[in-house]
C-alpha cells in the first residue's frame, strides 16, 4: 500500500512537472464530458436538464479561467432511471465516443452499473445525484468519486442534530422497500447513540399516496418527532396531509431526503418548520448567491445541491486533467485526492480513498411563510455538520479499497 | 378503552378515514362500472382522465384565476369533452371488437396524457390550496377532522348516488340500459343509441375529473397520481361485479373501510389487502359482489 501511495505520487509529480507542453497526453487533444442522468422522470426535477446546464456552466466557467490548450466537449443522455439503458450509454460513450467521464447518474442502479464499465474501460464516473452508500463500501472503485451526498450522512445529519437540539422522541414513517428500511435503521441508530428514544415505526406501501391512516398512528404516538424515511411524492404528500390533519406544527416533521425542489413544490405554508439535511443551499453565502443566480437566469429555478454538486465535480475533474496535462483515469484521480476542493459548494472538500467526497454538509430548518422574504428564501441554516462527522468514517467502511 | 389492542380513538378515526378513502373508490369505480356496464369498454384511461381534472383544476386557479367552487363544475365539463372526442374519433370503432383492443387504444391513451403533462409540468407537482371556505378542521373528540375531508364525503356520496338514481330510476337511464340491451330495437323507437352513448363515455370521464378536482387539495397535484390509484379502483369494480352501478358505490366504500383497518393491524398490507379480497371474491362468486352471472 505504501510502495503503492509512494510511487503514484511520484508519478503525479513527475506528470506534473512535465506536463507544461505535454498536451498529447489527452486523447484527441479533446476532454469530453457524458452527462447520464433522468431527463423525464422522477428524479428530472432533482438532476435532469438543470445537472446539463451546471456542465455547461463548469466548462465554460473553467475556460474562461484556465484558457487550456485542450477543447472540453459535453454530451448527455438521458437513463430514464433504468440501469440497462445507462450501462449501455455508457459503453456506447466510452467505446466510440471518446468520452472521458460519465457524470451526474441520479439513481443507484444506474450509478452501480455505469461506475463498473468505467472500471473496466478505465474511465472516470463522478456521481452527484444517487444516494446509496454501496458506492463507496461494498462495490467502490478507484475510478469513482461519490461527490454530494449519501444515505448515510443524511440519517446521520437530520437524526442526530434533531435529537442533540432537544427532539428526544420519534416515530418513523417508512417507506417499506430497502431504502425507506435503511433510512429508518441508520437514523434510529443515530437517535438513540444520542439520547434519544424511538417510539415506534409504520411502514407504508411505496408508493402510497394517502398517508392519513400513517398519520394518526405517528399522531397517537404522542413523539416530539416523526422522520420521513421516504422520499419524491411519498414525502410531499405525507407533508401536505400532517399540515390537513392539524399534526403541524404541533409535533415536528423531520424529512431525512428532501430537496430544495420538494420544498419549493410543496409551498412554504406545507413544508415550514421542517427539518432537513443538505449538501448545498443557493443562499448560504456571497458565493453561493453570486453562481445561483447565475444559474437561476438560465434555468428559471433554484439550484439543487445535485445539480451545485455536478458544477463543482466537473471543475474539479476539469481543473485536475488540466494540472497533470493527461486525462488517463488513474492520473486524473490521483490529483483529484490529492487537490482540495474549495468552491462555492465546498470548502476544504476532499476526496477520500473510498471514492467519498466528504465536505460540510448543513442542517437546515424550512422557513415560515411570515419569514420568507424574497423568492426561494426557503431554509434556515440551523447548523454546519464538519465533513469529518457528516460521513461515514473510514473506519466503518466496508470498501476493500481501504481493508488492504 | 381498547378494540383489539388498538386505542377506540385511533380505530374511531380510521374508520372515518377509511370512508373518505372510499368514497374516492367509489366515484371512480362507478365512472368505470358506467363505461364499462353501457359501452363494454374497460377505460384503461380513467386514473389519466383523473390526473386531468386535477390539473384543470390547478391551470384554472393559478393561470385563470378561477376558484374551486367553478373549476368543480368546469374540469369534468372540459375532461368529460375530451372524452366525447375520443368516443367519436376513436372508441367508436372498437364496439365489435374484443374488450382487449379497448383497453390498449385507452392504456396507450393514458401513457400518452401522461407524457404530455409530465413534459410540461415536470414530476414533482402542484401544491392546490384548500378553499377558505373549507381550510381548517373540527375536534371530533377522537380525531381532527380537516372540513375539506368531510367535504369531500359529502360531494362524492351525493355524486354517486344522484347518478344511481339518473340510470335506475329516470326515463333517460331507462332508455340507456335499454339501448345497451338492444341496440337495434331501441334505434328503431326513435332514440339516438349512438349519441346516448356518447354522452355515457362523456358521463363517465368527466366522473374521474371531479373526483380529481375534489382530490386536488388533498395530494399533491402530479402527472402520475392517476396511475397511482387506478388498478386498485380496477380491482374495486372487479369485486362489486364489473358494470354493477351500486356495486360499484358500496364496494367502493366498503374497500376503503378495510384497506382503513388494515393500515392500523397490518400496516405493511394495506397495498393488496384489496387483491385479496378481490381473489377470494373471484373464487367463490366469479361474477363479483352485486354482478350477475350472465
Amino acid at each position: 500500500m505504501h510502495m503503492k501511495k509512494l510511487l503514484a505520487a511520484a508519478c503525479t509529480t513527475a506528470v506534473a512537472t512535465l506536463a507544461t507542453g505535454a498536451h498529447a497526453q489527452i486523447s484527441g487533444d479533446t476532454v469530453k464530458i457524458g452527462v447520464l442522468t433522468d431527463m423525464s422522470g422522477t428524479y428530472s426535477d432533482v438532476a435532469g436538464p438543470g445537472a446539463v446546464l451546471a456542465t455547461q456552466m463548469a466548462i465554460e466557467d473553467f475556460i474562461a479561467e484556465a484558457k487550456p490548450a485542450f477543447k472540453v466537449e459535453m454530451v448527455s443522455a438521458d437513463h430514464q432511471n433504468k440501469a440497462d439503458i445507462a450501462s449501455n450509454k455508457a459503453r456506447e460513450w466510452f467505446e466510440r465516443e471518446g468520452v472521458d467521464t460519465a457524470t451526474e447518474l441520479v439513481t443507484t442502479s444506474t450509478a452501480l452499473a455505469v461506475m463498473k464499465i468505467a472500471k473496466e474501460m478505465n474511465r472516470v464516473a463522478l456521481m452527484s445525484g444517487p444516494a446509496s452508500t454501496p458506492i463507496t463500501n461494498e462495490q467502490c472503485n478507484d475510478v469513482t468519486v461519490h461527490y454530494t451526498y449519501d444515505t448515510y450522512a443524511l440519517a446521520n445529519g437530520t437524526a442526530r442534530a434533531v435529537t442533540q437540539q432537544g427532539g428526544k422522541n420519534w416515530f418513523f414513517l417508512t417507506a417499506d422497500y430497502a431504502f425507506g428500511q435503511a433510512l429508518e435503521k441508520d437514523s434510529s441508530a443515530v437517535v438513540v447513540a444520542n439520547g434519544g428514544k424511538v417510539l415506534g415505526s409504520v411502514r407504508h406501501p411505496f408508493p402510497a399516496s394517502d398517508f392519513s391512516s400513517f398519520l394518526l398512528q405517528a399522531q397517537a404516538s404522542g413523539a416530539q418527532i416523526i422522520g420521513l424515511a421516504n422520499a419524491g411524492a411519498d414525502t410531499t404528500n405525507a407533508i401536505r396531509q400532517a399540515a390537513e390533519f392539524g399534526i403541524t406544527p404541533k409535533q415536528q416533521l423531520a424529512g431525512l431526503l428532501m430537496f430544495i425542489s420538494d420544498v419549493h413544490s410543496l409551498g412554504l405554508k406545507n413544508a415550514q418548520t421542517m427539518y432537513l439535511t443538505t449538501g448545498f443551499y443557493w443562499d448560504f453565502d456571497d458565493d453561493t448567491r453570486a453562481w445561483s443566480k447565475r444559474f437561476f437566469e438560465k434555468h428559471k429555478r433554484m439550484p439543487t445541491m445535485v445539480q451545485a454538486g455536478q458544477y463543482s465535480s466537473v471543475l474539479h475533474y476539469l481543473r485536475a486533467v488540466n494540472a497533470i496535462g493527461s486525462d488517463e483515469a488513474s492520473k486524473v484521480m490521483a490529483q483529484m485526492k490529492s487537490t482540495p476542493i474549495n468552491d462555492f459548494f465546498a470548502k476544504n472538500g476532499r476526496i477520500r480513498e473510498d471514492g467519498r467526497m466528504v465536505h460540510d454538509m448543513y442542517l437546515a430548518q424550512v422557513k415560515t411563510p411570515e419569514e420568507s422574504k424574497y423568492p426561494w428564501d426557503y431554509y434556515h441554516i440551523r447548523a454546519t455538520i464538519p465533513a469529518e462527522e457528516a460521513f461515514q468514517p473510514l473506519s466503518e467502511s466496508r470498501c476493500p479499497l481501504i481493508k488492504n | 378503552m381498547e378494540i383489539f389492542g388498538v386505542p377506540s380513538a385511533l380505530f374511531g378515526s380510521q374508520l372515518l378515514i377509511g370512508l373518505i378513502n372510499g368514497s374516492f373508490y367509489a366515484i371512480l369505480s362507478l365512472g368505470l362500472a358506467i363505461i364499462f356496464g353501457l359501452l363494454n369498454i374497460i377505460n384503461f384511461a380513467h386514473g389519466a382522465q383523473y390526473m386531468m381534472g386535477a390539473f384543470f383544476a390547478w391551470i384554472a386557479l393559478t393561470k385563470f384565476g378561477i376558484n374551486y367552487w367553478v373549476a368543480l363544475l368546469l374540469a369534468p365539463v372540459l375532461v368529460g369533452a375530451v372524452g366525447v372526442v375520443l368516443e367519436r374519433t376513436m372508441l367508436r370503432r372498437l364496439y365489435k371488437l374484443d374488450h382487449l383492443y379497448g383497453l390498449l387504444l385507452t392504456f396507450g391513451l393514458a401513457l400518452i396524457f401522461e407524457g404530455v403533462f409530465r413534459d410540461q409540468f415536470g414530476v414533482s407537482g402542484q401544491s392546490y390550496p384548500v378553499p377558505e371556505q373549507l381550510q381548517g378542521g373540527v375536534n371530533l373528540g377522537f380525531m381532527f377532522m380537516p372540513i375539506y375531508r368531510g367535504w369531500v364525503v359529502v360531494a362524492a356520496l351525493a355524486v354517486c348516488f344522484g347518478t344511481w338514481f339518473m340510470i335506475e330510476k329516470t326515463k333517460l337511464g331507462a332508455y340507456l340500459r335499454a339501448g345497451t340491451e338492444n341496440p337495434q330495437i331501441v334505434q328503431a323507437l326513435g332514440i339516438n343509441v349512438p349519441l346516448l352513448i356518447t354522452f355515457t363515455y362523456g358521463y363517465g370521464v368527466a366522473l374521474a375529473a371531479f373526483a380529481g378536482v375534489l382530490a386536488a387539495p388533498i395530494y399533491q397535484v402530479s402527472p402520475l397520481m392517476g396511475s397511482n390509484l387506478i388498478i386498485v379502483v380496477f380491482a374495486v369494480v372487479v369485486i362489486g361485479g364489473m358494470g354493477s352501478i351500486m356495486g360499484s358505490i358500496v364496494t367502493g366504500l366498503g374497500l376503503g373501510l378495510v384497506e382503513g383497518l388494515t393500515r392500523v393491524f397490518y400496516p405493511e398490507a394495506s397495498a393488496v389487502v384489496v387483491f385479496f379480497i378481490m381473489v377470494i371474491v373471484l373464487l367463490v362468486r366469479p361474477a363479483g359482489l352485486f354482478g350477475r352471472a350472465t
